[in-house]
């Protein structure tokens, strides 16, 4: 199988803390990882390939600096990497983002052949959107599943277990595809220090707005139609009451007489 | 698709399921009809489904000027091909200025391509939305960085303006069965063969037989709870007050209790008139999906864990102890 694996860089959002003086955000000393779905998908991704042969490429739309996560994913099974930075790029919503992800897995094509499977995460943890995948399909103009949490292939047939509100649903779908790719019961494998030093010294192919021929007009903030006028860090209220008497019966009692009486039950 | 007079009316879909509503649909209906009234347009609810005239004839005791019902077996089950291109045609035919989609895995899900067709904007997972008079634009607010940032998004220059937003995060608006309206019944001219995905089984895994984004009270456990078989004290607290069990990952992860009762980022989104949590820190993910909860009451023996932060009212105490004094103080009140 020939597969694609989407990779955002992000600031460790678990990691971030809020000035409590200004407001913002302190992004200063939070590290990047490679975002926790994308490495998920890329663990399907490498499983597919280890049982049904084949390659995995990686790829990523980020600044320099996301070299260092396309080198982690090769030390955990991708096979090459290839990275398009370009300052045209800055700015881009989910729109021009998916359009040039979709540019871009097409110039890919031309070299390595029809991806099969395009694999994303099922949202970027720092934008939260989870749009790029699905608009990436659409620019494509081929299928797509999304919050899989396992693929399998049998024969010519692409099977994916979807999650849905009650449990799962196995969907058959048409090759070539998008699959967005959400937590899943297969944990990201680790690199070992062998496979540490390999990647390490593995090339990162870069590539800009030239070399995949795109036009720059559908690409940053003039291509992209949602404007982000402002934005804040959320207010926190804290005016809960905190019950702590001497035995669980006492406090019991208490939280009982103020729901009761402010007929939350 | 850019700024266009010709483009008008508030459009809110309504998505079914084997021919039955979710409620985040009507309860868009509550700001549509805000932003419909503020710039004096219709407000048009779109029912998909199989057998779901009943479904379209709630929209409008629910508000809806009018509904545009497309009544097809094909929607009888989600399909992404199937709900694109028949909204698309709509879309085509109608051009509505903005349209409101539920943030459930399936508004995520054909959202983005619907968006993608068109080339406009799409906002995701919308907290709160409003009409800017000065912009003319709706305004979107929703979260990023996992809940740590707010954004107020617009999209000036095209139509139709498009956002999914979170379920529960509005009340269902007044539900009167004297509110009247047109339902236009369109047809879809999609095939089983224009659909490039086929659902080939379906694993239902909610153990206990009740939607946890419906359910009116919802008992959540986490990894304070220590094994699966104390997962029990969950379901007693639920059952004594009629409620649902929910769960935090980290009791998932354990193998405690299936992925479907995982409420937050990763899980799902419930907004009930009561959320108890049990044994749960309160880590940002898991706030992602129950802080929009009328009332929420936290059970944790250590004083200082984050959940007290969004707590209306909180417990400092063994989970072990305080259960079941409150399952008995329940039902002392149901006999009183
Ligand atoms: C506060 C804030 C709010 C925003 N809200 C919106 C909004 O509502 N609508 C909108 O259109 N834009 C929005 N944006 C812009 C959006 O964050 C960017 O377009 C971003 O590049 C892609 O969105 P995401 O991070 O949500 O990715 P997602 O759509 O969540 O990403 C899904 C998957 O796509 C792949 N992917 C995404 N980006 C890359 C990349 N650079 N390289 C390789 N693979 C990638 C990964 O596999 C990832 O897991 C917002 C930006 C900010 C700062
Ligand atoms: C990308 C991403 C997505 C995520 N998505 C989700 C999600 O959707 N949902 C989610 O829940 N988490 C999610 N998480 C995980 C989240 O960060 C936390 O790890 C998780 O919520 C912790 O679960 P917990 O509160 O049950 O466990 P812990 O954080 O370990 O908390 C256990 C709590 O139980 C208390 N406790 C222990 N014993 C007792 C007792 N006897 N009586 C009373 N209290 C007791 C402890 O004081 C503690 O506060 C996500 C993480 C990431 C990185």
């Amino acid at each position: 199988m020939n597969i694609l694996v989407c990779i955002k860089q992000v600031p460790d959002t678990t990691e971030i803390k809020i000035n409590p003086e200004t407001n913002t955000l302190m992004r200063e000393g939070v590290p990047s990882i490679v975002n926790t779905f994308d490495s998920y998908a890329l663990e399907l991704g490498v499983r597919l390939k280890e049982e049904h042969g084949g390659k995995v490429t990686v790829m990523s739309m980020g600044p320099d600096q996301a070299k260092a996560a396309l080198k982690e994913c090769l030390s955990v099974g991708a096979d090459e990497a290839y990275l398009l930075s370009d300052r045209a790029f800055g700015g881009s919503d989910t729109l021009a983002t998916s359009f040039i992800l979709a540019s871009f897995a097409e110039h890919l094509e031309k070299e390595k052949g029809k991806f099969d499977l395009i694999l994303c995460g099922k949202q970027a943890i720092d934008g939260d959107t989870g749009q790029v995948g699905p608009e990436m399909a659409e620019h494509l103009d081929i299928a797509q599943v999304t919050y899989a949490t396992d693929i399998k292939a049998e024969g010519n047939k692409t099977l994916v277990k979807r999650e849905n509100d009650q449990g799962y649903d196995w969907i058959e779908v048409l090759s070539p595809a998008v699959i967005t790719v959400t937590k899943s019961g297969f944990e990201p494998r680790y690199a070992t220090l062998k496979s540490k030093i390999a990647a390490n010294k593995a090339e990162i192919h870069v590539l800009d707005s030239q070399s995949i021929n795109i036009d720059v007009e559908k690409c940053g903030l003039k291509g992209s139609p949602t404007k982000v006028k402002k934005s804040y860090t959320p207010k926190k209220e804290n005016n809960g009451i905190i019950i702590n008497e001497e035995t669980a019966s006492a406090s019991v009692q208490k939280l009982m007489s103020l729901i009761t009486d402010k007929k939350v039950i | 698709m850019s700024a266009n007079i010709k483009n008008k009316n508030v459009w809110v879909f309504i998505e079914t399921e084997y021919g039955k509503e979710k409620k985040v649909g009507f309860e868009l209906l509550k700001p549509g009809r805000e932003i419909a009234d503020a710039v004096n347009q219709e407000l048009v609810a779109l029912v998909f489904g199989k057998d779901v005239k009943d479904v379209a004839r709630k929209a409008l005791a629910y508000g809806a000027d009018k509904v545009i019902l497309v009544d097809n077996p094909i929607f009888e089950r989600y399909s992404t091909d199937a709900v694109t291109d028949t909204l698309m045609d709509l879309i085509n035919k109608y051009n509505p200025d903005t349209i409101l989609i539920g943030a459930t895995i399936n508004g995520r899900d054909f959202g983005p391509r619907v968006a993608c067709r068109l080339k406009t904007g799409l906002t995701a997972d919308c907290t709160s939305i409003s009409y800017n008079e000065e912009t003319g634009n709706v305004k979107w607010t929703r979260p990023a960085f996992g809940g740590n940032l707010m954004a107020d998004i617009e999209c000036p220059n095209n139509r139709p303006q498009m956002g999914t937003v979170r379920p529960g995060v509005y009340k269902l608006p007044l539900f009167n069965e004297d509110n009247k309206g047109e339902i236009i019944e369109e047809g879809c001219n999609i095939s089983q063969n224009d659909i490039r995905t086929k659902i080939i089984e379906t694993i239902k895994e909610v153990t206990e037989n009740i939607n946890l984004e419906e359910a009116e009270i919802i008992v959540s456990g986490g990894r304070g709870l220590g094994k699966a078989e104390n997962f029990s004290y969950i379901r007693d607290l639920a059952k004594a007050l009629g409620g649902a069990v929910g769960s935090s990952r980290a009791a998932v992860d354990s193998g405690w209790i299936p992925h479907a009762h995982q409420v937050g980022q990763t899980g799902k989104t419930v907004a009930p008139k009561v959320y108890i949590a049990c044994g749960i820190s309160g880590a940002i993910q898991h706030l992602a999906g129950m802080s929009g909860s009328d009332t929420i009451i936290a059970i944790n023996k250590d004083k200082n864990a984050p959940i007290f932060e969004v707590a209306h009212y909180g417990i400092v105490g063994d989970l072990f102890e305080v259960i079941p004094e409150f399952i008995k103080e329940i039902d002392k009140y149901k006999n009183s």
